[in-house]
């Protein structure tokens, strides 16, 4: 292995803190639920790299990328179906105008 | 293992070559005589109307999301199928039970007419 | 075998280049419909790390899934919601810098404490011979994932519902809100 898992780690890191930078500074919804994925990204990159340098013969680590990528999946459908009936109500998608529920 | 995906990484390094020589070649080499004709947008021979940034019908989304679903289906039958033979009956039942719950979820679009395009 | 980890550092490099120079794209582009498009390169850049990492089975899931269809879905849904979005809109908050900060804090305690850590890496014999048999992948998914298996196909009937009935909500959405809402 030419690269060590903690260049892996870092690059997780990177993106990880790249994504969590989108959602908390992105006014459209669909731009934070874009960081979102960049930071799932990241978990499934820390995941596949902890199943290659520490437990190598176990499957735990490929599994459940699996499953994180399956329910990224969902996510993503289930969130940008409320991003659209939010804009089709509102006619906006800037989280900073949806805000009915804070009274 | 990794030697496997070298003709992955040649063909990704051929990829990018030809793309950029194809960008960049013809901005040096070719004359650039634009006229009215030439700057317009091409449509495959047709000519262009209307704006591009239209709001496109939600038929649209509702096709993609079920292709979400069944995409990840395929990717939840594909290592169940290579060791088909080896789980008999018990691996059948579990992914006939998997498959039956996104069954519903495909009649339940269909019912609801969620194929028609309007 | 030198030439071979040459090879290796030098593509991770680059995707390290695709997928961290994406993500930045992701972000800070203007435009949502290139943030989508960088977060495609993103994504692909990903792929190569599955590879490198000898998970082939996981590049293709993250490709089929996440290049072929979640970008799908996420350029499809700003075409649909483009109306107001026009490219010049200013796309980050005004609380943007304290997002800044507190990310930059977060990235240096994760590299901190990642680089102290001392990882317990399998031995040399268990590094060579990684287990990559997608047949074991399959009998670990009906044996010891079964539930998780399961599980996973009820979220998946779940978001489809939910995701139609709340596009066919706003298919109609001229005044009749409690009957969208009820008629599930």
């Amino acid at each position: 292995m030419a690269i060590p898992l903690s260049w892996w780690l870092t690059v997780a890191a990177a993106l990880f803190a790249i994504g969590l930078y989108g959602v908390l500074s992105r006014r459209n919804a669909i731009g934070v639920l874009l960081g979102i994925e960049l930071m799932l990204n990241a978990a499934n990159i820390n995941l596949v790299a902890f199943w290659r340098f520490i437990t190598p013969q176990a499957l735990t680590g490929q599994v459940f990328a699996i499953f994180v990528i399956g329910i990224a999946a969902a996510e993503a459908a289930a969130g940008l179906a409320i991003i659209i009936s939010a804009y089709r109500r509102r006619r906006t998608v800037v989280v900073d105008e949806l805000d009915t529920m804070r009274w | 293992m990794l030697i496997e995906f070298i003709p992955v990484l040649v063909l990704f390094a051929l990829a990018t070559a030809i793309a950029v020589i194809a960008l960049v070649l013809p901005a040096f080499l070719g004359p650039r005589r634009p006229s009215r004709a030439k700057i317009e947008t091409y449509e495959s021979g047709k000519l262009p109307y209307g704006d591009a940034r239209y709001k496109v019908p939600i038929g649209y989304y509702k096709i993609a999301l079920l292709f979400v679903i069944f995409d990840l289906e395929v990717i939840f039958f594909y290592p169940w199928a290579v060791v088909l033979r080896q789980l008999h009956v018990f691996g059948l039942i579990e992914m006939g039970i998997f498959t039956a719950l996104l069954v519903v979820g495909y009649v339940y679009e269909w019912k609801k007419g969620g194929f028609e395009m309007e | 075998m030198a030439i071979e980890q040459a090879l290796q550092i030098f593509v991770f490099v680059i995707l390290t280049l695709m997928t961290l120079g994406g993500g930045l794209a992701v972000v800070t582009s203007r435009n949502l419909f290139h943030a989508a498009l960088s977060l495609i390169l993103s994504l692909a850049g990903v792929v190569g790390y599955y590879v490198l990492l000898d998970a082939g089975f996981l590049a293709i899931v993250q490709l089929l899934i996440y290049i072929g269809a979640i970008s799908i879905l996420i350029l499809f849904s700003i075409m649909l919601t483009r109306g107001l979005m026009t490219p010049r809109q200013v796309q980050r908050n005004e609380q943007w810098w304290i997002a800044a900060l507190v990310v930059f804090l977060t990235f240096v305690v994760l590299i901190v404490a990642l680089w102290q850590m001392v990882w317990p890496i399998a031995d040399d014999e268990a590094l060579r011979t990684p287990n990559v048999a997608i047949s074991q992948l399959g009998e670990a998914l009906v044996g010891p994932y079964a539930i998780p298996f399961e599980i996973i196909s009820v979220l998946l009937l779940v978001a489809l519902v939910g995701a139609i009935v709340l596009a066919r909500e706003t298919e109609n959405n001229q005044g009749s809100h409690a009957e969208a809402g009820s008629s599930e």
